[in-house]
């Protein structure tokens, strides 16, 4: 999200799901496997597609299920997005299909940003891409030449070193067609979890308080401060992938996780259990004993969605109650009862003590009065009331007060930040590339019938029946070569473990590449993922690294 | 617009639209089976005939258009009379083995057969036709013994997913609804997200998991906990248990539509492994300092007996860990402790986290898995 905030002052998707699937011209699909990873939309996709004869271009190195309703797939070696879409603004340029109206009077930047694009002519963004010249210019005349286009990605764009930038190049594409803010258009990242806007716009990160209002701003800080009747601190806090090594050198003495699995879930599990291992306590609280439960000291018994109420914001930042429908599970609490019951005892027992203000308290007789504090610090959600979304009213933030009726398309007639900026992006390669030891890349990710860690999926008989084990899929091409028939066990390591699992001969995959996912702990794909970072934003570069393949 | 009649009420609706949508929003019951409002029209069972003043046959409402002065009527002995034909026929290849079945309520088609007064076991098929219970899907129930060739099946599979799995085949009396070329539906590229189900009249297409569940003590609406998307879902809750997921024909986002995690991927809420006391390791009880495993030893193997698991009261537990976090930051400094919130847990939930990290501890070490 850092990228768009760059480009356009706020990160977050600009356009709805049905806007963009009901006026979308065109559409371009980068990263997202999105009839597996956001099913009820990606159906939605394919209905535009025969209904409303939308035309669809899929980039993605796998043939994943979106692209049999494609109109054109690209198949891009991973990581060279920025080269793609450098390309294909090339050939936009050169055919002069950009909006100059749109350039001249809500962007800035254009000519900084063009003098990096004209490094990237067709010849060398297909040297880069692997991606032949002629489909080049076939998918820039489809998304230059049918308008409104929406842009649609997710962790394929974001999950690399370079997942600001692809972003902010992504924003340049839209800025360079002038389709921003209207609708059937817009930058439209997937959020993958139910709630992954939410915990943002609730302040779940170092950097910002609810709202992304900014940790180091001065009058932001006071404004917290006299709200909460406590000095905060200034300096930004660690992210998830810092807090990790953190905990590992002695640094992090104390970790309070809830409803996560890093195990699971961040990359490179080994030097995850050792990070967790070596923390002083860790207290967490979950559902289920998940492998991170194995480190704990303290496991608190929180609840399933259907034993709370509250609410999550999806994807298209449409705020929606979760009711609760049965009580918590045995001895289970309410997650807010127990947060909210840790944080009263260490107020009384600790040295740093708080004084008399506004919203100091933490007695709460329900989550309605917890929403009715979100709103009164937070701008985006002021007016945001569980009131309201139970008499059904569609709320999408920003909600400036109780009677506005929230904000369905971002970015209309002016930018968050004013002027878009064009940012220019130079195209890098992967940072870990096959060699003679390990030849192949592997690429990671989700399955329709699980989700995440699978802590919830792998509990669920119904989907354990349709896909029970860990699938590593496996080129015809590479088959063949390894001696590999489809029931066969392969055993994939990377620099930093390795797993085995069975195999599925698919040509989803190109050859050179195998695709794992990280649902079963026995065959994590995260067993083998890199730990390098994006320098802006700490994302992991979960999609590329080198591996070696034996037939097992 | 265009004025028409419907049983002697004067109704103005935008051209284009059909009798029957013309008549519920007016208020009018017709009877449907192979009609739903988010499927394209079929007129394949005729149930919903009404009388058009001037046309010499009854026409079935739900392909019929509007035209200026039309005058409609929806009841009268001659309507009931084929009605009640038309449900006789389908009957007579309909066939209900007698097991408990997973549907919410009784099905469309049986409130009709009941409503025109017509007795199962008089009108059904002598036998059944085919095999009960003919699909190895593990969370999809077919028994094309109760199917009456409305096709809202296909349509759904067609029109909603996407998917295509569903399809007529033979010809005649040996019509009849089959996945793919007559395969599994799993082999004919199901992906089990259940709409077949949803739009199923007559329990044809069922929810494996929720057979003899019979029906809810109560029904929740709420927001699906696994993808960004957002679906509105209907939890049907009896005994303080989850029996099965259903659509909510008003869902802002998502319609009847929902995907197969949504649908069926529902009792992990259940599963007996879920944590349902807080437990604290033995040496926190016995005032122990932790003990250390063994370099690289993963500590859920370790076997020194104070690093076993203890359930305990939530009043232990809070206290420990209360007494554990403000240690550290008593002695360390509020940046010793690190906070990792949940993109599972509710805003209200998150802002708490935020606001515990922050004015409770001190820091700003906190975040989620948004980049995970």
């Amino acid at each position: 999200m850092a990228g768009l905030a760059t480009s356009f002052g706020s990160g977050a998707m600009s356009n709805s799901m049905d806007d963009v699937a009901e006026n979308a011209a065109s559409m371009l699909i980068i990263g997202s496997n999105t009839t597996e990873q956001h099913p009820v939309f990606g159906a939605r996709i394919r209905q535009a597609v025969l209904r409303r004869g939308m035309k669809l271009v899929v980039a993605d190195p796998r043939a994943i299920d979106i692209t049999e309703f494609a109109t054109l797939h690209l198949r891009q070696k991973s990581g060279s997005d920025i080269a793609l879409l450098n390309g294909l603004m090339y050939i936009i340029l050169e055919k002069g299909w950009e909006d100059k109206e749109f350039i001249q009077t809500r962007t800035e930047g254009f000519e900084d940003f063009k003098a990096t694009v004209m490094q990237y002519p067709p010849e060398k963004a297909a040297e880069i891409t692997g991606i032949p010249v002629a489909k080049l210019y076939e998918a820039a005349e489809i998304l230059a030449t049918n308008k409104p286009m929406a842009v649609v990605w997710a962790m394929g764009i974001t999950q690399h070193i370079v997942g600001v930038r692809n972003v902010m190049d992504l924003a340049n594409l839209q800025m360079l067609l002038g389709n921003m803010g209207v609708p059937g258009g817009g930058v439209n990242p997937l959020r993958g979890q139910n709630n992954v806007q939410g915990a943002c716009d609730m302040g779940g990160l170092p950097n910002v308080y609810p709202g992304y209002q900014a940790v180091p701003l001065e009058a932001v800080r006071q404004k917290f401060e006299a709200a909460w009747g406590v000095p905060l601190s200034p300096q930004v806090g660690m992210v998830l992938t810092e807090m990790m090594p953190a905990a590992g050198e002695g640094k992090i003495k104390a970790l309070y996780i809830v409803g996560e699995n890093p195990v699971m879930s961040d990359p490179d599990s080994n030097h995850i259990r050792h990070c967790l291992q070596s923390c002083d306590f860790l207290v967490l609280q979950e559902i289920f004993p998940s492998e991170t439960a194995a480190y704990a000291d303290v496991l608190l018994a929180g609840v399933s969605f259907a034993e709370t109420t509250g609410t999550f914001t999806n994807t298209e930042r449409r705020v929606q109650m979760v009711h609760q429908a049965i009580s918590p599970q045995g001895e289970a609490r309410e997650d807010w009862q127990i947060t909210a019951e840790l944080a009263k005892r260490i107020l009384e027992i600790g040295e740093r003590k708080v004084a008399a203000a506004p919203l100091s308290g933490w007695e709460y007789a329900n989550t309605a009065q917890i929403m009715a504090e979100v709103a009164a610090v937070t701008p985006s959600y002021a007016g945001v009331s569980h009131e309201r979304l139970e008499r059904g009213d569609h709320l999408q933030w920003p909600v400036k007060d109780a009677s506005h009726p929230g904000t369905p398309i971002l970015h209309v007639g002016q930018f968050s930040r004013g002027v878009g900026k064009f940012m220019p992006i130079e195209y890098v390669s992967p940072p870990e590339l096959p060699n003679d030891e390990y030849p192949m890349i592997l690429n990671t990710g989700r399955v329709l019938y699980h989700w995440h860690g699978g802590e919830m999926t792998r509990r669920a008989s119904g989907l354990m029946e349709i896909y029970g084990q860990a699938l590593i899929e496996v080129n015809p091409d590479d088959a063949v070569h390894m001696g590999l028939d489809n029931t066969a066990r392969v055993r994939v390591t990377s620099r930093r473990g390795s797993i085995e699992a069975e195999a599925w001969v698919t040509d989803r995959v190109p050859p050179g590449m195998v695709y794992a996912n990280f649902h079963f702990p026995e065959a994590s794909a995260n067993e083998l993922t890199i730990a390098a970072l994006d320098p802006t934003c700490k994302i992991p570069g979960y999609k590329v690294c080198a591996v070696k393949v034996e037939v097992v | 617009m265009v004025n028409i009649t419907i049983n002697g009420n004067a109704i103005q609706v935008p051209s284009g639209t059909t009798v029957l949508r013309a008549a519920e929003q007016a208020g009018i019951t017709i009877p449907t089976l192979c009609d739903h409002p988010d499927l394209h029209p079929f007129g394949g069972c005729r149930l919903c005939v009404v009388e058009v003043q001037g046309a010499r046959l009854p026409m079935a409402s739900c392909t019929l258009p509007v035209n200026e002065g039309m005058v409609v009527t929806t009841e009268s002995p001659a309507l009931t009379k084929s009605r009640r034909t038309i449900l006789e026929l389908l009957m007579s290849n309909y066939y209900d083995s007698g097991y408990k079945d997973g549907q919410k309520e009784t099905t469309q088609f049986m409130r009709w057969v009941k409503h025109y007064g017509i007795s199962v076991k008089k009108a059904q098929a002598p036998a059944p036709r085919y095999p009960v219970n003919s699909d190895p899907n593990p969370v999809i129930w077919v028994d094309m013994n109760k199917c009456i060739l409305c096709t809202r099946c296909v349509r759904a599979c067609a029109e909603i997913q996407g998917r295509f799995v569903w399809s007529q085949g033979g010809r005649g009396f040996n019509t009849r609804i089959v996945a793919g070329a007559e395969t599994t539906m799993l082999e004919a590229r199901c992906e089990t997200c259940g709409a077949c189900v949803a739009f199923c009249p007559t329990g044809a297409l069922d929810n494996r998991l929720s057979m003899g569940a019979g029906k809810p003590s109560t029904v929740v609406t709420t927001t699906c906990a696994y993808c960004g998307v957002g679906c509105q879902i209907d939890l049907n809750v009896k005994d303080n248990h989850i029996i099965r997921v259903t659509s909510n024909p008003d869902a802002s986002v998502n319609g009847m539509a929902m995907c197969v995690k949504g649908r069926y991927g529902y009792d992990y809420v259940h599963h007996p492994e879920r944590l349902s006391k807080p437990q604290v390791r033995r040496y926190l009880l016995k005032g122990e300092p932790k003990p250390k495993a063994s370099a690289g030893a993963n500590p859920g193997e370790n076997s020194d007996p104070l690093w076993d698991w203890v359930e305990t009261d939530w009043d232990t537990a809070l206290r420990i860990t209360a007494e554990k976090i403000a240690q550290a930051r008593d002695q360390h400094g509020a940046d010793s402790v690190g906070v990792l919130t949940s993109a599972k847990c509710t805003n209200e939930v998150n802002y708490l986290m935020n606001k515990f990290t922050r004015q409770v501890v001190g820091t700003n070490n906190i975040d989620h898995c948004a980049r995970l």
